[in-house]
């Protein structure tokens, strides 16, 4: 079948002073009607730039400076604004990642379908309507007539999702592109868009050009799979092919990073719990004006779990399942309502604020995000030595300290000195780890510690912190929407749904044989189960 | 619906801030040396003590501040802004006589910055840091840095007096007595310098406002969907991005009503209106303490109707804001 839309040679030019001079260099695709083309790659490895320059939308000072874009056989590089325009939505049409971001908030969902008639048609009002409303029962979105006339708002993360993708198909374009369209989602509607986007697909026997950076997403859905790095194609071809014997070393490199999702071998826990949970509840009010539109959410139900000494106890769940208030619960950033927290006997909710002030020398958290967790303003080193300041250590002393510590998470000592800004993303969530550490604390709860960050370097992070486990005699709370992750550092696992646990027991027998029916479904959601399996995690040929 | 509420609310609790505003007035009005009677008294030429004691008795002026504050308060509640000893008129008819000009002066003037605000912030964002932009954006920042007192001289000396095209100040021609439309004319060519002078200055800012969140929204990630849909720009921008670009501006109009009140008076004085900044700034000179409460409690119901329209208006634009938030 001859390709519908081929990138010859294109090479995208980036302002000057940054650290590369192309985002884009000499990328040759192509892609045929009724395929599934995936491009994988870390950030940065210009994916994304590859679907702007497709639909020449590129951010100002960044321009296509060589090859051809052909679609239908016309270069799109050559075309007139005006008619790029004709392109764009009919031709060629995009989904993006955030549904939340990339709908306009203040018009309804079906104004914006609607939308695409308007500018590429000359249909009646009433004719558009009809057509919008078909499209969002083609989605299947629940309830068409009034997700026609919701707000973005108004609608979940994975319905506002399906709207996106109904506004993209409006027109029948020959080509899809969807760029990172499932990663802000739970796994769950993750694997019921994947579906959708795969059977719109076959009915139409539209082109998907579909970036990702999930390889289990790629082994789910592509056809072909073409792997960038730092702008270029670094191997490309049948997926199989690719995931099964891959040629290039960093292609190899990546899918070692990818979790495999069984569990290593138990290791002998202790007997002895150092923090127990028994009957923890919050719940949160909302509205409740004289009465009037009260919400009551049960944001954690009646939690009781045991941390044994030296142990890993995995929480996992999707967005709204309660797993991270439960985490600021046990380091009381978040007062629970009831129940009791143990740490060594001593019970944390019953403190008084003082007295908890003392005890988190003995719990630390981690938080998600590496980017916004760190003061801006503050050198590194700063924000490691604070805690020991507060808890009255002299400053000099401190600050020695935060540099022992950044030798101790594998950063240079003399990097304290530098502001976060500097530091890439996984080097902040070291500095993440060696701020917690500093306190010398028993137990460490770790909030999505590597949910924001590439798999490879994500690999590196769960390394070091099995590592600092083994030396630190650390306990480890481990919060994370990612079974795979789960899978690979946690001895025990805990699966939360709308606030409650609803199974709980030792990893390899929770995910080996489930037995709740959620359980179960999140396990089936796991895009690409089959990658690494049979292999053991973190033994990456070296590149 | 979900507006009504949301109105209702709004209102019910300006009602304290309303009580709270008066409370504050009247007390610190109280920390000024010398009062209605001292002020009437210079008027007539001074007289004995007996006749002042008999005024102070006559205008409740003997009470202690307390009882003083509650008779005022007692009347409020049956809507009485009480008796203008200097004027000899009712405040509320004092007040009456002097809103029209006040309230044209401003609604002219947010008009005027707000559209032409909008206007030169849209066009500086659509060609940002280009030739149009540097010229809106250093035409704003002249007008937000010139005194307004200053402007407003300048404007009379350059249209009143060299040029001789718009009347130096005054609201209307009291020469002739125009009537009908002939009069509506005379009054808006009469307002024209007041207005740009008052309305300049915000017009700069609100100028900024709108440049600054129109750059903001046009790098959100809807308007890059807008523009993978194959919408031009000019529709892009008219269909997605000013109403969402309009919402810090309409949130600024709400706050700088009260601003806008305390600029009048400096603008009502260089163009001799007679309008409630000037009855303000007579009143305090002549400690008539009715008249300045009366102002003050009307300046504020028009304040808090300004930000009711402004927040039915936020309401309206943006479905995400409810009643239950």
């Amino acid at each position: 079948m001859s390709p519908i839309l081929v990138l010859d040679d294109v090479s995208v030019r980036l302002p000057a002073g940054g650290d590369r001079s192309h985002a884009m260099a000499n990328v040759s695709l192509s892609l045929a009607a009724n395929e599934i083309l995936c491009v994988v790659g870390e950030s940065g490895s210009g994916k994304s730039m590859t679907a702007n320059a497709i639909m020449r939308l590129l951010p100002g000072g960044v321009a296509i400076d060589g090859g051809r874009i052909l679609f239908e056989g016309r270069d799109l590089c050559r075309l007139g604004e005006a008619q790029m325009r004709e392109v764009r939505g009919a031709g060629i049409a995009m989904i993006f990642q955030e549904p939340m971001t990339a709908l306009n908030p203040l018009r309804t969902i079906g104004d914006q379908i609607g939308e695409m008639f308007e500018l590429h048609t000359d249909l009646p009002a009433a004719e558009i309507a009809a057509r919008t409303l078909a499209l969002l029962e083609e989605v299947r979105i629940p309830d068409p007539a009034l997700a026609f006339r919701a707000y973005p708002h108004e609608l979940s993360g994975g319905q506002r999702q399906r709207a996106m993708i109904a506004m993209a198909l409006a027109l029948d374009p020959k080509v899809l592109i969807a760029d990172e369209p499932t990663t802000a989602l739970d796994v769950t509607t993750q694997a019921q868009i994947l579906k959708l986007i795969r059977d719109l697909q076959r009915r139409k026997g539209t082109a998907v050009l579909f970036i990702t950076h999930d390889f289990g997403v790629v082994a789910e859905i592509a056809d072909r799979v073409a792997v960038m790095r730092e702008g270029r194609v670094v191997e490309a071809g049948a997926t199989a092919a690719v995931l099964g014997e891959p040629r290039h070393a960093y292609t190899r490199q990546l899918i070692a990073a990818v979790p495999p999702l069984e569990a290593p071998p138990p290791r002998q826990l202790s007997g002895e719990p150092i923090l127990a949970l028994a009957h923890v509840s919050k719940t949160y009010r909302t509205g409740g004006f004289l009465g009037r539109g009260k919400r009551v959410t049960h944001a954690v139900r009646d939690v009781s779990l045991v941390l044994p000494r030296g142990a890993t106890l995995g929480i996992v769940g999707e967005s709204g399942s309660g797993k991270s208030t439960l985490a600021r619960c046990l380091v009381r950033l978040i007062d629970p309502e009831s129940g009791e927290i143990r740490l060594n006997g001593v019970d944390l909710a019953g403190l008084s604020r003082e007295e908890m002030r003392a005890a988190t020398r003995r719990i630390q958290m981690v938080f998600q995000d590496p980017f916004a967790s760190l003061n801006p303003r503050r050198k590194a080193g700063e924000a490691v030595a604070q805690g020991l300041v507060v808890h009255g250590m002299a400053r000099p002393q401190a600050l020695a300290r935060a540099r022992e510590l950044f030798g101790l998470v594998g950063l240079d000592p003399a990097a304290t000195e530098r502001y976060p800004h500097e530091f890439s993303g996984g080097q902040r969530q070291r500095i993440g780890l060696a701020r917690a550490l500093a306190l010398e604390p028993e137990v460490l709860v770790a909030d999505e510690p590597v949910s924001a960050l590439d798999v490879s370097v994500q690999a590196q992070v769960l390394k070091l912190l099995a590592e600092l486990r083994e030396r630190l005699g650390l306990s480890i709370v481990f919060i994370t929407h990612d079974l795979r992750v789960a899978a690979q550092v946690c001895d025990l696992v805990a699966v939360m749904q709308r606030g409650e646990v609803v199974e709980a027991g030792p990893i390899g027998a929770v995910f080996g044989a489930p037995q709740h029916p959620y359980t179960r479904e999140l396990l089936a959601s796991i895009p690409g189960r089959e990658i690494g399996a049979g292999r053991r995690f973190a033994e990456e040929p070296t590149a | 619906m979900r507006v009504l509420t949301l109105a209702g609310r709004r209102l019910a609790a300006s009602i304290p801030t309303l009580i709270l505003i008066l409370v504050g007035v009247f007390l610190l009005l109280q920390l000024a040396p010398g009062d209605t009677v001292d002020a009437l008294m210079a008027q007539m030429g001074g007289g004995d003590a007996a006749t002042a004691r008999q005024l102070r008795e006559f205008y409740g002026l003997d009470l202690s501040v307390w009882a003083q504050l509650g008779n005022y308060l007692w009347r409020l509640v049956r809507l009485d802004l009480g008796f203008s000893a200097i004027y000899g008129k009712p405040v509320a008819t004092v007040i009456a006589e002097r809103l029209p000009a006040t309230i044209l002066l401003m609604t002219a003037s947010l008009s005027f910055a707000f559209f032409f605000g909008l206007l030169l912030g849209v066009v500086a964002a659509r060609g940002v840091n280009k030739w149009p932009d540097t010229l809106i954006s250093t035409l704003g920042l002249m007008f937000y840095a010139m005194p307004t007192f200053w402007f407003g001289l300048m404007a009379i000396v350059v249209f009143s007096i060299y040029l001789q095209w718009l009347p130096a100040g005054g609201f209307e021609d009291i020469t002739v007595s125009y009537t009908g439309l002939r009069r509506t004319l005379d009054i808006a060519l009469h307002l024209i310098l007041p207005t740009l002078t008052l309305g300049l200055f915000y017009m700069a800012i609100y100028l900024r406002i709108m440049r600054g969140s129109m750059l903001e929204v046009l790098n959100l990630d809807f308007v890059r969907t807008a523009r993978s849909k194959g919408m031009d720009e000019t529709r892009v921008v008219v269909r997605h991005v000013l109403r969402n670009a309009l919402l810090p501006m309409v949130t600024l109009i709400g706050l700088q009503a009260g601003t806008m009140l305390g600029g009048s008076v400096v603008v009502e004085s260089v163009f001799s209106l007679p309008g409630l900044g000037r009855l303000a700034y007579e009143s305090v000179i002549q400690r008539d303490l009715n008249t300045l409460l009366g102002i003050i409690f009307v300046s504020a119901l028009l304040v808090i109707a300004v930000n009711f329209i402004v927040d039915l208006l936020y309401a309206r634009l943006d479905p995400r804001i409810t009643a239950g938030s």
